[in-house]
């Protein structure tokens, strides 16, 4: 079982969609393929489409809270979209809502990054 | 709910993070015979997750040439995994429970690992002693499916 990446562009918004399990081992692909399209520059915000995400343990909140810190720290949003009942156990349990806005799908997500905050 | 006899199985692998997912797979389908619920099976490959993850993190500071030993036995609604490392310990586990708490910050690591064994399991036992290894010792309850629904 692995993680599958794919990456989409829309204005200065970065879309990231995660299919299959995100755990220690698959959370430095993340990191590094996140890491590589946003020092390309051009964009702002970030979204993670979690629809696809079938597991996840906390080094996934790990690599999660950490594009977090970047992304607001260069004044840009994050947020998620579209995770699945067992994610939301987990990132609940954590507190990974108190910080993280998480929208039903992709297009509400986008919409919400273009709204001045 | 199958209500089944005594049985348990081993498992002894490299502490390579390739087989995180090979050990919580190989646990969370010898528990299948149990007929734990969906949210049940997804607790328990998550706490193996966890703690295979920290043995090779942690114990074995990702340097790939340790051994992780896993145990699981089930009986009746009972499921119990021991996860161990003879890696470099912990010395204060009361500090390393702490939610939030890492050793590793720099690596991302969100500090959760024990706190979700801890919600996830009915109870968590840790042993450890520096410079020797760490053991993880996690029991878990399965609810009746009749009881859930009359509930
Ligand atoms: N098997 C282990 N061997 C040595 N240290 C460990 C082990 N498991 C956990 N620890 C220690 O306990 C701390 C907390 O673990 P955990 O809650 O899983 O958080 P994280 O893995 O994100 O650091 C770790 O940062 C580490 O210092
Ligand atoms: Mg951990």
């Amino acid at each position: 079982m692995s993680l599958h990446i794919q990456v989409k562009h829309d204005r200065d918004i970065l879309i990231v969609r995660l299919r299959g399990e995100l755990d220690h081992h698959a959370s430095e692909q993340v990191r590094r393929s996140i890491e590589d399209e946003l020092a390309q520059g051009g964009f702002s915000h970030l979204v993670l489409n979690l629809a696809d995400l079938e597991f996840m343990d906390s080094s996934g909140l790990g690599v999660i809270l950490g594009r977090y810190k970047k992304v607001t720290q260069l004044g840009g949003k994050m947020m998620l979209c579209a995770i699945r009942p067992s994610v939301h156990r987990l990132m609940e349990m954590s507190g990974l809502f108190k910080i993280l806005p998480t929208h039903e799908d992709e297009r509400s997500a986008i919409k919400a990054c273009g709204v001045a905050s | 709910m199958k209500e089944v006899g005594k049985n348990f199985m081993e498992l002894r692998f490299a502490s390579k993070s390739e087989n995180e997912a090979f050990a919580r797979i190989a646990v969370a389908s010898f528990v299948s015979q149990l007929d734990p619920t969906v949210e049940e099976l997804t607790d328990i490959k998550t706490v193996v997750s966890e703690a295979v993850t920290n043995a090779v993190i942690h114990g074995y500071e990702e340097k790939g040439d340790g051994t992780i030993y896993v145990r699981s036995e089930i009986e009746g609604k009972r499921i119990s995994i021991t996860i161990s490392d003879q890696g470099v310990g912990i010395a204060d586990v009361n500090m390393a429970r702490q939610p939030l708490y890492t050793s590793k910050p720099d690596l991302e690591r969100s500090g959760m690992g024990f706190t979700i064994m801890e919600n996830f399991m009915d109870e968590v036992l840790i042993h450890s002693k520096p410079g020797h290894g760490t053991t993880v010792h996690m029991v878990k309850h399965l609810k009746s499916r009749h009881q859930t629904m009359a509930n």
